[in-house]
């Protein structure tokens, strides 16, 4: 191997203190603010950053010290990151819904001094949690709302911090000088499906090389506009809003509630998005219900042109190039629809759109392609900085997740598993060698926990979590997220968790999508109240079968869901049934309904159904209700 | 002395007594509330104090000033601000308009700076907008700033109606039946609302309401009205256990309607 490109062998912090040098006054980051867009400049920003770390350093912070962070997209988080980065410690980000236990148990874990929680409801959170926590000795907030004249020790303004800091900052460069950039820089805690957060130590240099590599295949500019409304918990997030905005000098944007995230998109026109799954389907689902209600000749337009673009898209998918007469058309509809729709959407000058985290079904792909937007898919971990391989331009596929980015070389392993190495590769897991152990081979290797293989075009493709590929009792190999992805295409069904290890078939236990399935209900005019009620009628256990007979023809016998109920409460990740990142905690479900599965098993068609729900705090809730169990018919036409 | 003292108040309408020698006081920086059976008068009392209605006798004054001697529309400007219980927001204008419109008693530069909108009316209208904007922020209006009032759902209407009152920075808001026709979660927020604006924003209140729960968790007094007079007077546990209110406004004894 030659010598390492010297571009992103620098550290965070470095790359703020250059931005500043090099074209100070420009705009760094914008936060909306009493109605109005207020603009920080690179100055600003580098300003409040080192009187932070000021602030820090009086308290005594220093390399290996942690900082945690929680709350909404603000500036302020980004400042805290890069101040404790500047003294040589690291910045742990937590979701804020995560429950008070986790929170208890990381605080515990990285023996932090200080939190950075943003708002009255944080800082409740974490006075909540002080008395079990030595440690904790400063709590930051900055948003006063609540706060005024609340006397805690060690509670104090962001601005209060800043003033404690201002006669120290001039020395903001000498501590950055002595960084590197493989010291640890983020930690950030990765979504387990089973047990405790493990919780990832990132170095500047993983994050960097990161960006970089991406950067190569996916152009940023300078010019870009980025809006940040993704949790800065989230090791995308940081990848967009923190290493790459750095090391681009692109503008992050801050939204101004969570609730207004839609429309300050819409101001903005952010050039380069990056968002889970759920935010597209989310999108695509929503447009379709804002057609359903909208005037006859908007709906008219859009039943119109949306199979031409979509007819467009489907030919790049397949690698042809589209015929004059198709262009043609598009450029009508274009005119006339696409262009509208992507600038209510906030679209109109995206030039780089991602997706990842999970996989994403085929006709949000196909819908974001038809109306121009160009989605890619990505793959990645927590552990490798975020991203491994993304599709390249021209070469979208639904089944693959593209290739490697440069740097990155992935293997396959005799078990099926993928395994990665590059230069993003993290550190370690904080505190916990046994888990750093089984992650990362002898080699350096990154274990991703997930089975795939390459495809004949040399692209990836994802099947499962080794741990979760299951067999059927005559040994056939499934895996249920695939079944279960395949279910969620449908805008009917939330969330599905198939069931069938050492079973004869497989079933399903399915959530409807309240919203969608709702819309549906009333416009058959069926009356219904709760959830609860709408999942268990007739009619919705029909619409959900005959979604189920459409997908199971596409499929080889053995895949066929035979069975499925509809289950009377949404999968929820409070209840302990997902991850944060709304991936399916398999056993948990599958201890919880374990009558419902000897159900699905069983010719029963009816049942009540018990559940009962501890939660962190001891209390126990308790749901019951009667579900339908339903074959679906073999052999159904679609 | 109280900072609103309601004196022997009378007020008939031909022959119909809507209120009777009616008199309550309300301490500064204190929660009161008003409530009684339908008809009793409670919203006559409010449109007294406001200036909608002439009471016939008795007196009402706030923080000592005679308010029966100052004309309805110039009591804003005494520091009283209200809000009603059929939302009467301009439903053609947007949410951030209507809240601008609370803060007219403020407004000081006259007709020729509004056309010409020039330096002092300029500057007047951004600090205005930036108070309002405090408003929006506090009772989380940012996704509604500018829609039209009349096109929001209800429950965000009666927080428009609220913001209006508190644009106006009054010392003491009066409101009517805040907590009409809102569900359990929007009933929660409203009286979050209320505290807050007590404690934070130092505003004394009076409010008209049905909610006995509501109204036993944040009151500081309850003044019960039935047929036009002061049946009680008094903190709210010992107001809930009188007979004479029982018996006229909350039931018989297996019927008291403490909350939901």
């Amino acid at each position: 191997m030659g010598e390492a490109p010297k571009s992103y062998l620098d550290t965070l912090p470095g790359l703020l203190l250059a931005r500043a040098g090099t074209h100070g006054k420009k705009t760094a980051l914008r936060e909306k603010q009493w109605g109005v867009w207020q603009r920080f400049s690179w100055n600003d920003y580098l300003r409040a950053a080192a009187e932070f770390a000021g602030g820090l350093k009086k308290l005594g912070f220093g390399p290996g010290d942690i900082v945690i962070l929680i709350g909404d997209n603000r500036p302020e988080w980004l400042f805290a990151e890069l101040a404790v980065q500047a003294l040589g410690g690291m910045a742990l980000g937590l979701y804020q819904d995560a429950p008070a236990e986790e929170i208890a148990y990381i605080l515990e874990l990285s023996e932090a001094r200080l939190v950075v929680a943003e708002d009255q409801e944080q800082v409740d959170k974490m006075l909540s949690l002080r008395a079990g926590l030595p440690h904790l000795s400063h709590i930051v907030y900055h948003d006063q709302k609540g706060l005024v004249g609340v006397n805690e020790p060690g509670l104090m303004s962001f601005e209060a911090m800043r003033e404690e800091g201002r006669e120290l900052a001039d020395q903001f460069p000498k501590w950055v000088a002595a960084l590197s950039p493989d010291d640890p820089a983020l930690i950030a805690t990765t979504s387990g499906t089973t047990g405790r957060p493990k919780l990832a130590m990132l170095s500047h240099k993983n994050l960097l090389s990161m960006a970089h590599n991406l950067g190569l295949v996916d152009e940023r500019r300078q010019s870009d506009e980025f809006v940040s409304f993704l949790p800065l918990a989230w090791m995308g997030e940081q990848m967009m809003a923190v290493a790459s905005a750095l090391l681009f000098g692109f503008t992050v944007n801050f939204p101004e509630e969570p609730d207004t995230v839609q429309d300050n998109i819409r101001e903005i026109g952010p050039n380069v998005i990056f968002s889970p799954p759920r935010v597209w389907e989310n999108l695509a689902a929503r447009v379709r219900v804002k057609i359903m209600e909208t005037t006859r000749l908007k709906r008219l337009l859009y039943d119109l042109f949306l199979p031409v673009g979509i007819r467009l898209a489907d030919a790049r998918f397949a690698g042809k190039k589209p015929g004059l007469g198709l262009r043609l058309a598009y450029g009508v509809a274009w005119f006339c629809l696409f262009r509208a729709l992507k600038d209510r959407l906030g679209f109109s000058n995206v030039r780089s759109a991602s997706t990842g985290g999970a996989a994403l079904g085929p006709d949000a792909f196909r819908f974001f392609h038809a109306i121009g937007v160009n989605l890619k898919q990505i793959y990645g971990q927590t552990e490798i900085s975020g991203i491994s391989c993304i599709h390249r331009d021209g070469a979208v596929d639904f089944t693959s997740v593209g290739q490697p980015i440069p740097e990155t070389e992935l293997t396959i392993a005799d078990d099926g598993e993928i395994l990665s190495k590059s230069p993003s590769v993290f550190l370690g897991y904080y505190k916990n060698p046994a888990a750093t152990a089984e992650t990362l081979t002898a080699d350096g290797r990154l274990r991703s926990g997930d089975a795939g293989y390459f495809d004949d075009r040399g692209r990836l493709v994802v099947i499962d979590r080794v741990k979760d590929v299951m067999t059927l009792c005559d040994g056939f190999k499934f895996s249920p997220q695939f079944m279960e992805n395949k279910l969620k295409f449908s805008p009917y069904v939330k969330e599905a968790v198939v069931v069938g290890h050492g079973r004869d078939h497989l079933a399903a236990i399915v959530c409807i999508d309240a919203e969608i399935v709702g819309r549906w209900a009333e416009s058959k005019g069926l009356t219904y109240t709760t959830y609860q009620d709408l999942s268990a009628k007739p009619e919705v256990y029909a619409l959900v079968k005959d979604e189920i007979a459409a997908i199971n023809t596409q499929l080889a016998a053995q895949m066929r869901v035979r069975r499925f109920a509809l289950l009377f409460k949404e999968l929820d990740a409070d209840d302990g049934e997902l991850t944060r990142t709304r991936k399916v905690r398999r056993k948990v479900v599958s201890e919880r309904y374990g009558t419902l599965i000897e159900a699905l098993y069983s010719p029963v068609c009816a049942m009540n159904l018990r559940a009962e729900i501890t939660y962190q705090d001891a209390s126990v809730r308790e749901m019951c209700g009667d579900l339908r169990l339903e074959d679906v018919a073999e052999g159904t036409a679609a | 002395m109280a900072f609103l003292e309601v004196t022997d108040v009378t007020l008939t309408f031909r022959g119909l007594a809507a209120l009777t020698g009616v008199g309550f006081t309300v301490e500064k920086g204190g929660i009161v509330s008003l409530i009684g059976p339908n008809g009793a008068g409670k919203t006559s009392m409010l449109n007294c104090i406001s200036g909608r209605y002439t009471p016939d006798s008795g007196g009402i004054s706030l923080g000592g000033r005679d308010l029966l001697a100052v004309p309805s529309h110039a009591r804003t400007k005494l520091g009283l601000s209200r809000t009603f219980q059929n939302i009467a927001l301009f439903r053609g204008l947007s949410v951030l308009d209507n809240l601008m419109v609370g803060r007219h008693a403020r407004m000081d530069y006259g007709i020729l700076a509004s056309i010409l909108y020039l330096g002092k009316a300029r500057r007047a209208e951004d600090a205005h907008r930036r108070r309002v904007e405090d408003v929006i922020d506090f009772l989380g209006l940012s996704p509604y700033r500018h829609q039209a009032a009349g096109k929001l759902p209800y429950g965000v209407q009666k927080r428009v109606e609220l913001g209006r009152a508190l644009a106006a920075e009054s010392d003491l808001i009066l409101l009517d039946e805040p907590m009409a026709g809102m569900n359990l979660e929007e009933t929660e927020d409203m009286a979050r609302y209320i505290l807050d604006i007590n404690e934070e924003w130092g505003m004394s209140v009076l409010l008209v309401e049905h909610d006995m729960g509501v109204v036993m968790d944040i009151s500081d007094k309850v003044v019960v009205l039935d047929f036009g007079r002061v049946l009680a007077e008094g903190p709210p546990s010992e107001v809930m256990a009188n007979a004479d209110v029982v018996a006229a406004y909350l039931g018989g004894d297996d019927a008291v309607f403490l909350g939901r």
